[in-house]
C-alpha cells in the first residue's frame, strides 16, 4: 500500500514570528506535486518544518506519515521514515568524504533501527551501487572522494543533492528550488534526472518559481502559497498561468493574504519586529 | 585576606618530595655509569636553584598549577604484579620491536633479530645506558638542557625509565617500532626519557603511546623526548598521549634535524588532567625539514598546553606545523607557537597553523602564533582559526538519516582529516580516529 504524507492545519514560527498559518497538504507516494508562491510565502519554511529543523517551531497542527506523527521526531528519524529534502543551499562539510557520508546515510535509511556503531552496508556492494548511480547521473567517479560540497560549484552541489536522492530513494522527496542558480542545460539535466527517479515508490514535491522543472515532471497538483497558507490548488494549468502572469491574479483573488504579505514585507524592509499572530 | 596573589607566588609551584634523599633512593642508581650520576647531581643543583627562581610569568600565566601538589607523587619501585593497559595502538600493526614501561620500569623489550644483527639498539634506557654508555653519553640531555628550566632540571635529576632507539648508519627499518609508557599505581611519578638517535642515512618509524591502567589513579609524568636525526636520515615519530584524566603531564620534547634529514613528528593529545609541553624542532643543517602535526581533543576540565618552536638554524631549511584542536565541556587548550630564524638561515620556509573547533560554550582556546626572524631572505607564514560546530552542518547530515552523535563525529573527524591525510601510517590514523570516537562517546 502506498504511504501518505499529511500536513494538517500547520502553524510554524521562527524566533516567535509566525511564518506558516494553517497549512494543509496531502501527498501520496508516487505523486508529483508543485509548490509555488512568491518569495517569503513560506515554501522553504514548510520544507524545513517537514524535515524538523530545530529553529522552526511547530506551534499547532500535525505532520504525519501513515498516521504516525512526526512533530516530535528528530530530522534523522524523519529521514529514516522516508522523508528527504534536497536543499536550496546545500551545506559544506569539510573533511567528510562524499562516499563515507553516503555509506552512513544509506545504511541508516535502509536499516532504520540501526544503533550507533553498528555495521555499515558492505563496502563492495555500496561502491558498486554508488558507481552505477553516478554513471546514470553523469557524475565523475572522482566526486566520491571529494569532501562533501567543499569547493563544489552551484551546479555540482545540486547534482550532489540528486545523487543523494538517487541513493536514498525516499518515499517523499521535497526539492527546494533545485533549479535555482542553474543555467538551462543544468536545469534540463536535473529535470530529466528527477523524472527518471520518479515512480510509484517516490512522491516528489517540487518547490519552484519556474516551470522548467515541471516540463519533464508534470505535477498532478499545484499548490500556491501566499502569506503562510496554501491559497489555491489546481492542475498543471495553474502552474502554467503563474509562470505566464506571475502572482498578481493570486493576490487579487486573495486580498486578505495579499495584505498580510505586504505588511510582512514592509516590516522586513523597516527591520521592525513583527508581532506573533 | 587581600594578598591572595602574594601567598600563591611565595609558594614554589613545583617543589618538595624530590629532595636529596629521593635522588639517592632512585632505583636505577646502583647500575648506572658514573657520568649519569654526575649529570643527575648537576641537574639536581640546577633544580634546587631554579626552585628559588620565579617561574616565567609569561609562560605560566596561562597554565594554572595551583592544584598541583608534587609531594603527592613519588618514584615507584618495580611492581610484582603485571599491569593491563587498554592500549590503542599496540594491536594494530606488526611491529619490528616493542618496549614497554610500567611506573618507570621496563617490563618488556624485544627487537627483530635481523635488526639487532645490524646494530640497531631498542630497549629501556636503564640497561642501554649501562651497556652502551659511551654511545649515549654525548646524546642524553644534549638537546633538552638539564638546566633549561625547572621542569627540565627536575626531569634530568630524577629520570627513570624510557625508551632508547639507536639506528646505525644507512640502516633502514621498514616496520614501525612501538613504545609504551604506562602508569599503573596511584601516586606514581614517571620521569621517563625517550631518546632516538638516527645515524647518517638511517630510517625508522617509532610509535609511542602513554597510557594508564585505571581511569582514576592520579599520576605524574615529568618527561623528555630527544630525537636526533642525523645527516640525510628520516624519522617518523608519533606520540599519542592518552593518560587518564587525573595525570599531570609536564615535558620538554626536542627534535634536532641535521643536514638533508627529515622528521615527521605527530602528537596526539587526548588524555591528562593538565599537560604542558614544550615541543621544539631544530633545523640544524642545510636542507633539513620537519613536519609537525598536532591533533588534540580536550573534554571535561582538561587543560592541554603546547608551546611549540620551529628554530631554523641553517639556510635552506623547511618546517611545516599544523595543530588541530577540538574542545568540549569546560576544557582549555593553549597553543603558543614560535618560528625562529637565526641570522644566516636564509632561504628558509617556515609555516605554522593552528585551527580549533569548539563544541561547547564553556570551553576556551588560546592560540598565539609568533615569528622571530633575524634573516632577511625567508618565507615564514602563520595562521590561526577558531570556530564552533555549525548547526547547519549537523542539520544537513541529520536530514540524511545520520544521528546527531554520528553527525558530530563526522564533523570532528572531518576537522582532523587534514592531519590524518598527512600521517602515512595507517595504524596511527585508525588509532586517532578510535580515540576521537571514544571521547565523543562521553556525555554526548
Amino acid at each position: 500500500m502506498s504511504s501518505l504524507l499529511k500536513v494538517e492545519n500547520l502553524y510554524v514560527s521562527i524566533d516567535d514570528k509566525m511564518i506558516l498559518k494553517g497549512v494543509d497538504l496531502e501527498v501520496r507516494q508516487g505523486e508529483i506535486h508543485a509548490l509555488m508562491g512568491p518569495n517569503g510565502s513560506g515554501k522553504s519554511t514548510l520544507a524545513y518544518a517537514l524535515m524538523g529543523h530545530p529553529k522552526y517551531e511547530i506551534v499547532d497542527g500535525q505532520i504525519s506519515i501513515d498516521g504516525v506523527s512526526l512533530n516530535e521526531l528528530e530530522p534523522d528519524s524523519r529521514a529514516r521514515m522516508g522523508l528527504f529534502l534536497a536543499f536550496q543551499y546545500p551545506v559544506t562539510v569539510p573533511g567528510v568524504k562524499v562516499a563515507d557520508f553516503l555509506r552512513h546515510a544509506v545504511t541508516n535509511v535502509r536499516n532504520p533501527n540501526r544503533k550507533e556503531g553498528e555495521g555499515l552496508i558492505p563496502m563492495r556492494e555500496f561502491r558498486a551501487e554508488l558507481k552505477s548511480r553516478m554513471d546514470e547521473l553523469g557524475i565523475e567517479a572522482e566526486f566520491a572522494r571529494r569532501y562533501l560540497n567543499d569547493g563544489f560549484s552551484g551546479g555540482e552541489k545540486k547534482r550532489m543533492e540528486i545523487l543523494q536522492l538517487a541513493m536514498l530513494r525516499p518515499k517523499f522527496a521535497i526539492l527546494d528550488e533545485t533549479d535555482s542558480g542553474l543555467d538551462s542545460d543544468a536545469v534540463r539535466f536535473v529535470s530529466e534526472a528527477i523524472s527518471r527517479l520518479a515512480g510509484p515508490d517516490m512522491a516528489i514535491i517540487i518547490i519552484t518559481h519556474h516551470e522548467r522543472l515541471l516540463e519533464f515532471n508534470r505535477p498532478q497538483l499545484t499548490h500556491v502559497m501566499l502569506a503562510g497558507r496554501v491559497v489555491e490548488r489546481g492542475e498543471a494549468a495553474l502552474a502554467h498561468e503563474l509562470h505566464d502572469q506571475g502572482y498578481a491574479g493570486v493576490r487579487l483573488r486573495h486580498p486578505e493574504a495579499a495584505a498580510e504579505e505586504q505588511e510582512a514585507a514592509a516590516a522586513l524592509a523597516g527591520k521592525q519586529p513583527v508581532l506573533a499572530k | 585576606m587581600t594578598t591572595v596573589t602574594a601567598t600563591s607566588t611565595a609558594r614554589p609551584a613545583v617543589a618538595t618530595g624530590f629532595d636529596e634523599v629521593a635522588l639517592a633512593a632512585n632505583p636505577t642508581r646502583g647500575i648506572e655509569p658514573v657520568w649519569l650520576g654526575e649529570l643527575r647531581q648537576t641537574a639536581f643543583a640546577a633544580y634546587q636553584k631554579l626552585l628559588k627562581t620565579p617561574l616565567d610569568p609569561e609562560e605560566w600565566k596561562r597554565v594554572d598549577l595551583r592544584a598541583f601538589q608534587p609531594s603527592k607523587f613519588k618514584i615507584a619501585a618495580a611492581s610484582t604484579t603485571p599491569a593491563q593497559f587498554k592500549t590503542l595502538l599496540e594491536s594494530r600493526a606488526q611491529f619490528a620491536g616493542v618496549v614497554s614501561h610500567v611506573d618507570g620500569h621496563r617490563v618488556e623489550s624485544r627487537l627483530a633479530p635481523e635488526l639487532a644483527a645490524k646494530g640497531v639498539l631498542f630497549g629501556g634506557i636503564g640497561e642501554l645506558v649501562a651497556q652502551h654508555g659511551e654511545l649515549l653519553k654525548s646524546k642524553l640531555m644534549s638537546v633538552v638542557k638539564p638546566d633549561g628550566d625547572r621542569i627540565a632540571a627536575w626531569h634530568a635529576a630524577f629520570m627513570t625509565g624510557g625508551t632508547v632507539l639507536y639506528v646505525p648508519r644507512n640502516v633502514v627499518i621498514e616496520a614501525p617500532l612501538y613504545s609504551l609508557i604506562g602508569l599503573d599505581r596511584s601516586g606514581t611519578a614517571d620521569f621517563s626519557h625517550t631518546l632516538v638517535i638516527l645515524d647518517e642515512g638511517a630510517q625508522a618509524t617509532l610509535l609511542e603511546e602513554t597510557a594508564s591502567t585505571t581511569d582514576n589513579a592520579p599520576g605524574l609524568h615529568v618527561g623528555a623526548v630527544e630525537l636526533l636525526v642525523g645527516q640525510g636520515a628520516r624519522l617518523r615519530y608519533v606520540q599519542l598521549q592518552n593518560w587518564n584524566q587525573h595525570t599531570w603531564h609536564l615535558a620538554h620534547q626536542v627534535g634536532r634535524v641535521a643536514r638533508d634529514a627529515s622528521l615527521q613528528w605527530t602528537v596526539g593529545g587526548i588524555g591528562a588532567r593538565l599537560a604542558h609541553i614544550h615541543q621544539d624542532v631544530l633545523l640544524a643543517g642545510p636542507g633539513a625539514s620537519a613536519e609537525v602535526n598536532g591533533c588534540t581533543f580536550a573534554t571535561d576540565r582538561q587543560m592541554l598546553s603546547y608551546y611549540t618552536q620551529q628554530t631554523h638554524q641553517a639556510p635552506h631549511t623547511r618546517s611545516d606545523l599544523l595543530y588541530k584542536d577540538v574542545l568540549r565541556d569546560q576544557a582549555r587548550v593553549v597553543w603558543r607557537g614560535m618560528i625562529r630564524v637565526d641570522p644566516g638561515a636564509q632561504q628558509t620556509d617556515g609555516y605554522q597553523r593552528n585551527d580549533s573547533l569548539l563544541l561547547s560554550a564553556d570551553c576556551r582556546v588560546d592560540s598565539i602564533p609568533g615569528l622571530e626572524i633575524e634573516a632577511d631572505d625567508v618565507r615564514c607564514t602563520h595562521g590561526s582559526t577558531a570556530g564552533r560546530v555549525d548547526e547547519d552542518q549537523v542539520f544537513y547530515l541529520m536530514c540524511r538519516g545520520i544521528s546527531r552523535y554520528e553527525a558530530m563525529h563526522m564533523i570532528v573527524e572531518g576537522f582532523f582529516h587534514r592531519i590524518y591525510d598527512r600521517i602515512a601510517v595507517e595504524a596511527v590514523r585508525e588509532t586517532l580516529s578510535l580515540a576521537v570516537e571514544r571521547k565523543l562517546g562521553i556525555g554526548v
